[in-house]
């Protein structure tokens, strides 16, 4: 990368990904992405289930490596940089799994402790503080002595998003922020992205297929199909876009260019055997 | 066409164990090289120790007992009959301490602690644990595996001393105390034959690999396991028999090479 697309990708976007391309053996998920995730915006990846969002993610982080093309994440190529670059890259990173994936063996506090005890040589009382500040931040301070199997999923996710920010990361990935959750924590969790967003100053890619939900908090929506880009824009301009394909998304309609079934031979030969 | 069929499966079952060694050696010098920064944190290392060893005491323990005093009962059956009563301390001794103590501590260790610790890391590694702290920049091979192997090392030769201990207690307790065997005869005859460097150290180089090897199954089948909860379940059973392979055929081979005189 030339220094002047460096210095612009450091203004304006924070992740640029360029012909990205992924595949489980002959199964191709991601074929020939261009992304750009703007820094201090709130951007959602969009798609049915299966189309390769979570991929994304995993490629961002450098936990899997694509085929083709680059993902570039502050300036620097995640896949070409050493594993110490990497891993300095990644304390800058914030990941929220769709399971939270919390420790089990450790309370609510170890974990959120975790980060800060494995990079930092802070004294145990500014861990203490810092700590309790992160769970306040997402209304759990209370919970700080549970354990992560006392915790309702909604509360793990809580927890798992303090710990996220616990290093206090330029960016937070958050894979299906909302699926399984009920209304009430859904609006928790949807006013914690935004807030934490904006007051921390940091950067969220969300992975969702929630439309009403990313389309209440994201500046922007990246929608993917097939291993492709489909469409792109704020929500109002998604909300207002010509193509089938986002419209039978966006409205949730059964009927369009995404088949319901799943490719197979023809019925009837599956039935009787008929050639 | 079935001998071809035949012939396909094998080569393609020898390649999968290769490639599943070849794997398997590069996951334990990865392992091995995280091993310093272990050390520098002893309290991972500590804790290990506890959940691996000292919850292992238990069963070494009674099983180190009850083998003891069966080998006290059958050899004491048979030496009787040649009048040979009185070398019941070191025949049982030998046994243990060269073979027993050293196999069945480790096929016990792979029955309690290595299937918990595949189990445990294969799980981890199903509920995206070992993701998360990838993408904390902690290196869960450092963090997780280097410490449960290491502590499953240093573990099993000091249980395997365990196990061969007691049993030598179960057979006095037999041999002496039920079946009338002369006590200084048990204990002087047992020192002037069980030799320490031949005899004890190579018992515990024995019992070194076997833990060295046992531990390594576990953690690699944990963090290979396919992540889903067949997955892990199945790698909990791989992890008890392809250890009883293992230690059953590297203790004829160290056997051999230690006191078969190859």
């Amino acid at each position: 990368m030339d220094n002047n697309t460096k210095n612009t990708g450091q203004v304006d976007t924070l992740v640029q990904m360029r012909g990205l391309r992924f595949a489980y053996g002959s199964r191709v998920i991601i074929d020939g992405m261009d992304i750009d995730i703007p820094r201090g915006k709130v951007t959602t990846i969009m798609g049915p289930s299966g189309t390769g969002k979570t991929t994304l993610l995993r490629l961002i982080g450098g936990q899997w490596r694509p085929q083709a093309g680059s993902v570039h994440v502050d300036g620097q190529n995640v896949h070409t940089v050493n594993r110490r670059e990497l891993y300095r890259l990644r304390k800058r990173m914030g990941m929220l799994f769709q399971s939270g994936a919390l420790f089990t063996h450790l309370s609510v506090f170890e974990n959120v402790a975790f980060p800060l005890r494995e990079h930092t040589r802070l004294p145990e009382q500014v861990i203490h503080h810092l700590v309790l500040m992160k769970l306040q931040a997402v209304g759990l301070r209370g919970a700080r002595d549970l354990m992560p199997t006392e915790l309702s999923g909604g509360m793990a996710r809580r927890v798992a998003l303090a710990r996220a920010i616990a290093l206090d990361p330029m960016m937070i990935m958050y894979d299906e922020p909302f699926t399984g959750q009920d209304p009430i924590t859904v609006g928790v969790i949807m006013q914690l992205i935004r807030l934490l967003n904006d007051s921390l100053g940091i950067t969220s890619i969300i992975v969702s297929h929630d439309v009403q939900e990313v389309s209440a908090i994201s500046d922007k929506i990246y929608m993917i199909s097939q291993g492709k880009v489909v469409g792109h824009g704020t929500p109002h301009d998604l909300g207002r876009s010509p193509s089938d394909w986002v419209r039978q998304f966006m409205n949730g309609l059964p009927d369009g260019p995404v088949p319901f079934q799943y490719p197979a031979p023809g019925y009837l030969d599956d039935l009787f055997g008929i050639a | 066409m079935i001998v071809v069929d035949w012939l396909q499966r094998l080569g393609r079952n020898a390649l999968f164990f290769l490639q599943r060694l070849g794997r398997a050696t590069v996951f334990l010098l990865q392992v091995l090289a995280g091993i310093p920064t272990i050390i520098m944190q002893p309290r991972l290392l500590l804790w290990e120790l506890y959940s691996v060893g000292v919850l292992s005491l238990a069963i070494i323990g009674i099983s180190g007992l009850a083998v003891g005093m069966v080998l006290g009962l059958q050899m004491y059956t048979t030496l009787v009959d040649f009048g040979a009563a009185q070398s019941l301390g070191p025949v049982v001794a030998l046994s243990l301490v060269r073979e027993l103590g050293p196999v069945l501590t480790a096929l016990l260790y792979s029955g309690r602690a290595g299937s918990a610790l595949t189990a445990e890391i294969g799980l981890m590694k199903a509920t995206d644990q070992l993701s998360v702290m990838e993408m904390m920049a902690v290196d869960p091979l450092c963090r997780v595996v280097a410490p449960r192997f290491l502590a499953g090392v240093v573990s099993v030769p000091l249980l395997a001393a365990i196990f061969s201990a007691v049993g030598i207690l179960g057979a006095y307790f037999v041999g002496v105390g039920l079946l009338g065997v002369d006590a200084g005869a048990f204990w002087s005859q047992m020192q002037a034959k069980v030799d320490l460097h031949a005899d004890v150290y190579n018992g515990l180089i024995k019992s070194a690999v076997f833990g060295l090897v046992a531990t390594w199954i576990a953690v690699f089948e944990g963090y290979d396991a396919v992540p889903t909860t067949e997955g892990v379940s199945r790698a909990t059973t791989r992890t008890v028999v392809h250890t009883a392979f293992a230690i059953l055929g590297l203790d004829f081979v160290l056997t051999a090479l230690m006191f078969g005189g190859i």
